[in-house]
């Protein structure tokens, strides 16, 4: 009698064991409150959107650096590759890529990028398979990433090293842009103010 | 009978132990495949496509977006060098240096993620806005009460927690706890 109790201890805990690992696993798909949905609503798809400060009473995401200016560009790539371009602020700024699942898969930082302006390509590996290998080429001095899911977060990030450069800060994210690959665009009007938007 | 009853026991048991496992492991943080230096504690591989399920759940949970490998390295600490946990009501002193970067920041957050309100509005010290002893050295006083200096306050919370964010910096996957990642000291001082 107590030897079927303790098997059925036993088989229970093993099967614990499974539903455990079947959780942690499965979690980051069901979760509601990831950093993605929660800038759903606010990020449209395809366009760079500056994030507000994160304040005591209200933040989008917890963990954010309040010494940076912040936006962020949703991405779809199913009707095709995305364009990005970011102004460097005067301090540092960084490019992050983050999958559906806000899996970090590719950082970038100005003095890596080396230029006054980060500016790549976002595609996925079939769209990549696409391009002509010429084109690769001639396009030698533009870098393209390969993004491992169709949707995904870029967070774009720029340092305000003391109060008073805020500003400066994001003025530089209100110039960043991203979308579909087009014939190339004019130069977008810079947007020293951001624009208000509403809250939730 | 018996049979139902077994069975049910059986599942019972399955669930309590893989849930509670999952819960516990998710909010007590993943102990394992850290880069633990002193009391501080960061995961470079969260910021890369290697994170582990448990990393991946952490941060799907939380709703952050970790700081990626390329952009920078987050250490966060919450407790002092003693093992004692952070307390907001104490006078915390941070002191030293850090490991070699272009820039830093050190950000208070209460547990859940959220910055913590104070009267002067300072959630943290960048490492421009540092003031330094002439060797290079620095020292934060984290504390309830102005205090001379850098003064980072608590607000008076229980518990807290300090990220150190390094941005532009060589530490990531491949390092190891040692003398070229020295980091800053953290002793706390007195208590009420």
């Amino acid at each position: 009698m107590i030897i079927r109790w303790l098997l059925l201890i036993l088989g229970g805990v093993l099967l614990g064991g499974i539903v455990h690992l079947a959780t942690v696993i499965l979690l980051p798909r069901t979760a509601t409150q990831d950093a993605y949905a929660r800038l759903t609503p606010i990020a449209p798809v395809n366009t760079v959107v500056a994030l507000p400060a994160p304040t005591p009473e209200k933040a989008i995401m917890p963990f954010m650096d309040p010494a940076f200016a912040s936006a962020v560009c949703r991405y779809d790539l199913s009707q095709g590759p995305l364009k990005l371009r970011v102004p460097v602020s005067p301090a540092y700024t960084s490019v992050s890529f983050y999958t559906r699942n806000d899996v970090a898969y590719y950082a970038i930082n100005d003095r890596a990028a080396g230029r006054r302006v980060i500016e790549l390509d976002l595609m996925t590996t079939a769209q990549h398979d696409q391009v002509p290998e010429d084109e690769e080429i001639t396009a030698a001095d533009r870098l393209i990433v390969e993004s491992p899911t169709v949707t995904g977060v870029i967070a774009i990030r720029a340092m305000a090293p003391e109060p008073g450069l805020m500003r400066a800060a994001q003025a530089a994210i209100a110039g960043a842009r991203c979308g579909t690959a087009q014939p190339e665009p004019p130069p977008p009007a810079p947007q020293p103010q951001p624009q208000p938007r509403p809250r939730r | 009978m018996r049979l139902l009853i077994g069975t049910l026991f059986g599942l019972a048991i399955a669930a309590i132990v893989g849930l509670g496992l999952t819960y516990l492991s998710l909010t007590r943080g993943t102990a394992f495949g850290g880069l633990s230096i002193d009391s501080w504690t960061a995961w470079p591989k969260s910021g890369t496509t290697d994170a582990d399920p448990y990393v991946r759940a952490s941060i799907a949970r939380s709703g952050r977006l970790p700081t990626a490998m390329g952009d920078g390295v987050s250490f966060t600490l919450q407790s002092d060098d003693e093992g004692k946990v952070l307390d907001g009501r104490c006078d915390v002193v941070i002191s030293g240096v850090t490991p070699v970067a272009r820039f830093w920041t050190m950000t208070l957050y209460n547990p859940d993620g959220a910055l913590v309100a104070n009267s002067t509005n300072r959630f943290g010290f960048t490492s421009q806005e540092i003031v330094r002893r002439s060797d290079g050295t620095f020292e934060i006083v984290v504390s309830p009460r102005a205090s001379a200096g850098n003064w980072l306050p608590t607000g008076g919370v229980d518990r807290y927690e300090l990220i150190l964010r390094l941005y532009d910096t060589a530490v990531g996957v491949s390092t190891k706890a040692g003398r070229e990642v020295p980091m800053p000291d953290v002793m706390t001082r007195s208590c009420p």
